[in-house]
């Protein structure tokens, strides 16, 4: 017989000394096959002010598309140097950073999943990160045309190597899209 | 891969927007969600086992020591990671945070004026065994003064974040204490629009669990969401990447 799912609380703002973990941006070593990105953001409120207390993390493929889980029937080939896991705070300005590499996808558009935890949200946000070069994707071109930017993450100059942004807006014009998975 | 049933279900989970918690207002999206078919990439997620743990991650009270024990009452938490179909959930970590025994937590933001605790940083891992079990000790943590509204409190609780076997099954809730006055007051509990699902936060103590001359128990069970709308048979798989 089914039993009931447990409701959601939030993380509220003093979880750092539990889930921020030193290199846990960081997915990638020397060994990692796959082109290194960096992909940074800010999270703002609805009033445009930063978001220092937000938690993300993200899940994606390896260099070959393959996920590091028993359901991908792949797994067994999937990059041991790469932890397709990451998970980052924002700072006092609101911003984050991962390091990783340029997901491949068997079938679809590159993307990386996003979950966003934060003080103010009882329960979860989930997104998806695309990338500017490849911006054809099915659940892309479902979106309202106005809103499908949000999404994408854009080149941004840096000398340190190839770069996206991704910012966050919880409200307002540019409100990103979230998914009810 | 396209799924017809909703992982979350509405009627027990808390919306975003929940004015009463002041913070939802500017944080919680406007927008409706957009609903998701699942792929392989909401079926997958982190795989966890032993080698993700150190030894004394699983016991608060003995992980943070530096001049003595921490102060409080010490009490062990015990309980089940479920699905919803009742199946237990092996090799889920859970993470776990609290406020000290004076609700003071380890935190630049935390300006609680009740003291630290030199031996107590509120912080441990623990990972569920074959049958879905978990088991961890620590102090009790006290209630706490937040700035909400006036006179606010939050019930004493303990934060737990949980990885289940995949991307829809990880979920974040807090445990509560039987017959805390304060619950009725506190607008991230009351967030929940079932009061079923609300009384489910609540932990039961538990006689049988208590630790003779050593510590009290409780029991706190979690049923993650997501088996019902997943199209795979899951496979048990115990391998750790």
């Amino acid at each position: 017989m089914n039993i009931k799912q447990t409701a959601s609380q939030t993380v509220g703002p003093f979880f750092h000394n539990a889930l921020i973990r030193d290199g846990e941006n960081n997915l990638v070593n020397q060994h990692t096959r796959g082109e290194r990105i960096w992909l940074r953001g800010t999270v703002f409120d609805g009033e445009g002010q930063v978001i220092p207390d937000a938690i993300l993390e993200i899940w994606q493929a390896d260099a070959s598309g393959i996920y590091k889980h028993p359901t991908d029937p792949k797994h067994n080939q999937a990059d041991p140097h790469f932890t397709s896991f990451g998970r980052a705070g924002t700072d006092k300005n609101g911003a984050y950073w991962f390091y990783t590499i340029l997901p491949s996808a068997r079938t679809t558009t590159p993307y990386i999943n996003l979950r966003l935890f934060m003080r103010g949200l009882l329960i979860h946000l989930v997104t998806r990160i695309y990338f500017a070069d490849h911006p054809s994707d099915p659940v892309l071109n479902s979106l309202e045309p106005s809103r499908k930017f949000s999404l994408i993450a854009t080149r941004e100059d840096n000398p340190d190597g190839l770069t996206y942004r991704f910012d966050i807006h919880m409200q307002g014009e540019l409100e990103t899209v979230f998914f009810d998975v | 891969m396209s799924k017809t049933i909703q992982t979350l279900n509405w009627s027990i989970q808390p919306p975003h927007l929940y004015p009463p918690y002041v913070s939802s207002i500017k944080r919680a999206p406007n927008h409706a969600l957009v609903p998701l078919a699942h792929t392989l990439s909401e079926l997958t997620g982190p795989v966890y086992g032993h080698s993700s743990l150190q030894e004394l991650d699983n016991d608060l009270t003995r992980n943070a020591i530096r001049n003595g024990e921490p102060l409080g009452e010490r009490i062990i938490v015990s309980g089940r990671v479920l699905d919803e179909r009742n199946q237990p959930v092996p090799n889920a970590l859970l993470e776990v945070w609290q406020a000290n025994a004076a609700g003071r937590y380890i935190h630049l933001r935390d300006q609680h004026p009740a003291p630290l605790d030199p031996n107590f940083t509120g912080a441990g891992r623990v990972l569920t065994d074959k049958t879905g079990a978990y088991s961890f000790t620590t102090i009790k943590p006290g209630a706490y003064p937040w700035s909400n509204h006036h006179n606010a409190w939050r019930p004493a609780h303990i934060h737990f974040s949980v990885f289940g076997r995949n991307f829809l099954e990880r979920m974040v809730t807090q445990m509560f204490f039987p017959n805390d006055p304060l619950l009725v007051f506190d607008p991230i509990y009351n967030g929940i629009p079932d009061a079923a699902a609300r009384e489910r936060l609540i932990s039961h103590f538990d006689m049988e669990l208590t630790q003779p001359q050593w510590a009290l128990a409780y029991r706190f069970d979690i049923v993650l969401a997501g088996s019902l709308s997943t199209p795979f048979e899951q496979d048990g798989d115990d391998d750790e990447h």
